[in-house]
């Protein structure tokens, strides 16, 4: 048996409230499904479970807030035999003492999970979205869903039934932007509390890589073109290969390098906000896979729909303003991590090459990263190599 | 397909990119970046539509004539009938 638990999404996160199951007892799921959607400061997270096996039971209610760690549901792993009674782990905690959010206090919580089997297949629907719409008499083949991968969520249902508009017209699901707020607010006081951080800028002649870009994109449809982001955290992630030190977390007084380079993005979210979920191994990735993925993760994180692990998982940020037209920014660290590169806008500078004065598109490219973990000399080598690998494009 | 037709696929494209904006209240004439706060990814996004939706792949030395709404629907027709 495994437990399945409420993730840590960031350093400052304490609990988080279980507002939909998206599996029922019984259900298989494999590694990397999206099982559960829990809301947090940073909006609703759809998270991942990380075994492979069936859902043995329910551990926790809708809508009730646990602190992080907390078991959430038994999983049986691939293997194991049937018991009969599903029951925790013997080693297991008995689950914490839950805050019930008092969003509907006459009314006792929920059981997570009790409707029938679903009768249709091929819509995808949780099965609190599913009871839902059959007490209120919904046609579930006429909700669109804006849930994982189309799913059909409680908010749809939700939604249908008060005629409210459809969901592209509505703010992304669970961004609440106050209490965004308040996690960037406590993470960067902690930030600037407790790193001692130290800043680094250089200056990058980028034509020959905008020319490259150009040349590349000219041979390709809209929907496979490149950004120069995705360049800019490919030499982020391949650089951090090469200078472990900004590529890691720092806890309890000492520093653990990644092995994996998973570049924290950071994303602005409309009407304010912002977050910096992580793209997995983006220093193996090929350009334009990396590319699709930065798509898929803009997009999903704009509409309200990051993963966990994304969430969890950032070894290093980058973060850019230069579309606002901003030459320089001076990032603060997202803790644990240790590092954060930051990139201005590309702006036509006379420039000497060869010994003559020649136009030359330069972007400067910032670090800021923590004293405790690597010092200056180090962090002007990174930034060079940064550099030195967005002159040769055509080798991210 | 009229510039109405055009107009209103532009107008939906834009509204999936920016759903709180009330495209009516949208300058015709204004720079769309400023108007309503898009991005390079955005804007890509919203070029990739217009491949999908309109057959017109528009190529980035291209981009700035379709900075507006005008300018797009404008841009879009011509191409159509070329």
């Amino acid at each position: 048996m495994a437990e399945f638990r409420m993730p840590s999404l960031g350093a400052d996160m304490e609990a988080g409230t279980l507002v939909e199951w998206m599996v029922k007892p019984g259900d298989e799921v494999k590694r990397g499904d999206i099982v559960a959607v829990v809301e947090t400061q940073k909006g609703a997270i759809d998270i991942e479970v990380f075994e492979t096996g069936r859902v043995e039971k329910i551990l926790v209610d809708l809508d009730t807030k646990v602190p992080v760690g907390t078991p959430l549901a038994i999983i049986r792993t691939e293997g194991e035999a049937e018991t009969g009674a599903a029951a925790p782990p013997s080693e297991a905690p008995a689950p914490p003492p839950a805050e019930t959010v008092p969003a509907t206090p006459a009314v006792a919580p929920k059981p997570a999970v009790v409707e029938a089997p679903p009768a249709g297949c091929g819509i995808r629907i949780s099965p609190v979205a599913r009871r839902l719409a059959q007490q209120r008499g919904l046609d579930i083949n006429a909700i669109k869903g804006s849930g994982p991968g189309g799913a059909i969520v409680r908010e749809d249902i939700e939604r249908a039934a008060a005629g409210a508009p459809s969901p592209e017209k509505k703010r992304a699901r669970g961004l609440d932007l106050d209490a965004m707020r308040t996690a960037i607010a406590a993470a960067m006081a902690r930030s600037k509390r407790e790193i001692p951080h130290y800043y680094l800028q250089h200056q990058i002649d980028v034509t020959r890589c905008s020319d490259w870009l150009a040349d590349v994109n000219a041979a390709k449809p809209p929907a496979e073109r490149l950004l120069m982001g995705a360049l800019n955290v490919k030499a982020v992630a391949l650089a951090a290969r090469r200078f472990p030190a900004f590529n890691g977390f720092y806890n309890d007084a000492r520093f653990e390098p990644s092995e994996a380079i998973h570049v924290g993005m950071a994303i602005a979210i409309r009407g304010g906000g912002l977050v910096a979920p992580a793209l997995h191994d983006a220093d193996k990735q090929p350009l334009g896979e990396l590319m699709v993925d930065i798509r898929d993760l803009v997009a999903r994180t704009r509409a309200g729909r990051m993963r966990g692990s994304e969430m969890s998982d950032p070894t290093i940020t980058v973060s850019s303003l230069g579309e606002r037209g901003v030459e320089a920014l001076y990032a603060i660290i997202y803790p644990p991590q240790v590092a954060i590169v930051g990139f201005g806008k590309a702006v036509e500078r006379p420039w000497v090459v060869n010994g003559e004065i020649v136009p030359r598109s330069v972007m400067t490219v910032t670090l800021a990263a923590d004293h405790r973990v690597s010092d200056g000399h180090a962090g002007a080598l990174f930034l060079a190599e940064i550099g030195e690998l967005l002159e040769e494009p055509e080798k991210l | 397909m009229s510039d109405i037709d055009i107009r209103a696929v532009v107008l939906e494209e834009l509204s999936n990119i920016a759903p709180e904006v009330d495209m009516s209240t949208v300058n015709p004439s204004a720079d769309l970046r400023e108007e309503l706060d898009i991005d390079s990814m955005d804007f890509l996004n919203f070029i990739t539509a217009m491949d999908q939706r309109l057959g017109v792949n528009v190529p980035e030395l291209d981009y700035p004539k379709l900075i507006t709404l005008d300018g797009a629907v404008a841009y879009l027709q011509a191409k159509r009938s070329a």
